[in-house]
């Protein structure tokens, strides 16, 4: 998987798919979002990328804390760290979207406040690790902090947007996606285009990350 | 054969539900501001042209870091 070819050319495809369709697919018209509506396939894609970059994350952890395999770790701490990219990259965007159509970048809104929670929480993981030079030490207590980590996701970014309300679209219901507010010229650019598309780039990026991080290390023990 | 046909029919009307929501919606918010003239001027183009070309940059870009990751690969082994 981390070697072949075919996933990085449908990652090319989907995305170039996105891109056009995006553009010139129709698109419901709505007051205030207009055709910023069509963020959905670049700004949403974002946290979708990141969320399964945590996910596979916090496998690669756990995975560690069973096998102690040094190898997993390398694996959890980069998709964490690429999850972080694409996480900062969707509080980015969302920031320039609230800008037009909420009035302002920041409103301490409660979901734009969980995400960057969220990430603080990822991004001391980072810190964690580089605190300690016992390499055992540091892949041992990353992993359960990982762990921790991947858990915080839960009430930061998918439990309390859903219990507040909040100017971002479904509250008081989904956290990112009002279901009456696309339609199906749009789900299928979104969720057969988007979502896998930017997801694969993420994990392709990771994976170089990764194979580079495996090399270095192989030169230090010769 | 029953089995296969469903899921398409779901799609159909799925779409075609989708095609008659836009449609009243058009009818009850009147004159919501669209880029249409920006596409009908064709002008839209230039956009997905100028990120197509981003996007195809940045590909060939990580493609190259690939094989050189991938030549560092075989090397070392």
């Amino acid at each position: 998987m981390l070697r072949q070819n075919w996933w990085k050319i449908l990652c090319v495809i989907l995305l170039l798919y996105t891109l056009v369709a995006g553009f010139l697919g129709g698109v419901p018209a709505k007051p205030i979002l207009n055709e910023t509506i069509r963020n959905l396939y670049f700004h949403v894609a974002m946290w979708f990328a990141m969320m399964i970059l945590f996910i596979v994350s916090v496998i690669y952890s756990i995975k560690y804390l069973r096998t102690s395999n040094h190898i997993f770790d390398i694996y959890a701490l980069e998709y964490a760290k690429a999850g972080i990219v694409f996480g900062s990259l969707g509080v980015l965007t969302g920031s320039i979207w609230a800008r037009y159509t909420w009035g302002a970048f920041w409103s301490n809104d409660p979901k734009q406040l969980g995400a960057v929670i969220a990430l603080l929480i990822y991004l001391a993981y980072l810190v964690l690790r580089n605190s300690m030079t016992d390499m055992d030490k540091r892949a041992r207590i990353g992993a359960v902090y990982n762990v921790f980590a991947f858990a915080m996701l839960f009430p930061t970014i998918w439990i309390i947007p859903r219990m507040v309300e909040s100017l971002h679209p479904g509250g008081m219901g989904n956290p990112a996606l009002d279901t009456h507010d696309i339609d199906a010229r749009m789900r299928i650019v979104f969720w057969p285009g988007a979502v896998p598309g930017w997801t694969l780039l993420a994990v392709w990026i990771t994976t170089l990350r990764i194979r580079l991080q495996l090399l270095t290390e192989q030169r230090l023990h010769h | 054969m029953h089995k296969k046909l469903y899921p398409s029919l779901l799609l159909l009307i799925l779409w075609c539900s989708g095609v008659t929501v836009f449609a009243q919606d058009s009818v009850a918010v009147k004159k919501v501001e669209m880029a249409d003239h920006l596409r009908a001027s064709g002008k839209i183009y230039v956009v997905i042209a100028v990120l197509v070309t981003i996007l195809l940059g940045l590909i060939l870009y990580v493609i190259r870091l690939d094989r050189k990751i991938g030549r560092f690969e075989k090397e070392t082994k």
